[in-house]
């Protein structure tokens, strides 16, 4: 399986590890080519060796894209750090290339849950860390006053 | 009407204050504080203070009651996502996005943003038909309807020159549909003979520009014109 990955920073570059150790052919696409150092943060040999790739492009570049694979890619994610530029491209992999695994970054709650519904795959952190962060503090609260908070 | 027009440089800014002329009711929508702040000073209250792909930036602009959103900030990507959002979500019947790279008018199209404004486009237009040596001119593209109509000046060195309207192979899709001469435009004839320096006007289906160039360009096979 083809994964093609466009934007390599903290999270696109931990997920593109993720999946080249569990055995897929992963694709890194991104602007900046220090990003490739990101990537070998923590391997032992380099990106390529462990046969990985890595496209020095922006994800509205159709050349970039295509360098990268996405013709014959089988999943598409879409984290670079604008919230629309990745809704943009995920509906570009998802219209024009056809890719059959497409999944956008999207940060703002409002925008991921719009083009959720439109039918794009949307992964929301900051929607994540809203409940997280909710749950833990109802958990504190909960511990200090004796579990009354539970009860509410 | 209610016009949005989102980002506040020298596009956005001449813009409102030209719909506010023209009567029209404006909210110019701009995120960078700075920048907000100068044009507030002319535009006061028609002036918004935010980033406008939160959708809740739009909804206090009232975007509900738009009539027309016009999204001209330099970021395509910010284009395409307000105008999809404008059309698409809050029905606004009227958007006009501006292209910055005019290589992602493409991605503009597939997203169904129409109409879209490339200045560079637009300039490369004029550069076309102000440089005769160009050939070829666009004179107007009807996306929608699949035709456009070029215009084509005959130069001394053109295969075309001295011979029949009759006689020409004219690409399938195409049709002559005007000849001018001396300032004078007619409508030629099977009979009409092309001559050095007219202009011709051709109706053609998108994509048999180079076709005609080959007919009507110059002749390029070495054969004899005399």
């Amino acid at each position: 399986m083809l994964i093609l990955i466009v934007g390599c920073g903290r999270v696109g570059s931990s997920v593109a590890r993720a999946m080249l150790r569990e055995g897929n052919e992963v694709s890194c696409l991104d602007e900046d080519p220090e990003s490739h150092a990101r990537l070998e943060v923590g391997l032992e040999k380099s990106w390529e060796d462990l046969g990985g790739q890595f496209t020095v492009g922006a994800g509205l570049e159709t050349e970039a894209l295509e360098a990268a694979g996405i013709e014959r890619a089988d999943a598409f994610i879409a984290s670079t750090d604008g919230d629309n530029t990745n809704i943009i491209i995920a509906q570009i992999a998802q219209k024009r290339y056809e890719v059959p695994t497409v999944i956008a970054r999207v940060l703002d709650p409002l925008r991921a849950e719009w083009y959720q519904r439109q039918g794009l795959h949307t992964v929301c952190p900051t929607s994540v860390a809203i409940d997280m962060l909710e749950d833990a503090v109802r958990k504190g609260a909960g511990s200090s006053n004796d579990g009354a908070a539970e009860a509410v | 009407m209610y016009i949005i027009v989102v980002g506040a440089g020298k596009v956005g800014w001449n813009l409102a204050r030209e719909l506010l002329e023209k009567d029209h009711e404006v909210t110019l929508i701009e995120n960078n504080r700075r920048r907000y702040l100068t044009v507030e000073q002319e535009l006061e209250h028609n002036v918004s203070y935010g980033d406008a792909s939160e959708l809740w930036v739009l909804e206090r602009a009232g975007i509900q009651r738009a009539d027309m959103v016009i999204a001209v900030t330099g970021d395509d990507e910010d284009n395409m996502l307000i105008c999809q959002v404008a059309k698409q979500k809050y029905e606004v019947g009227q958007i006009i996005a501006r292209v910055n790279n005019p290589r992602n008018r493409q991605h503009f199209d597939l997203l169904g943003v129409k109409p879209s404004v490339s200045a560079t486009d637009l300039i490369l237009r004029l550069l076309e038909h102000e440089v005769p040596e160009y050939g070829l001119v666009h004179l107007l593209d009807l996306q929608e309807e699949q035709l456009e109509i070029i215009e084509m000046l005959l130069g001394s060195d053109s295969a075309v020159t001295g011979r029949r309207v009759g006689d020409l192979q004219m690409p399938e899709g195409s049709l002559l549909i005007s000849v001018l001469r001396a300032g004078k435009g007619f409508v030629p004839t099977a009979d009409t003979v092309l001559e050095e320096g007219d202009e011709v006007l051709a109706v053609l289906d998108p994509g048999k520009e180079d076709e005609l160039k080959d007919l009507f360009g110059p002749e390029s096979n070495g054969s004899s014109s005399a």
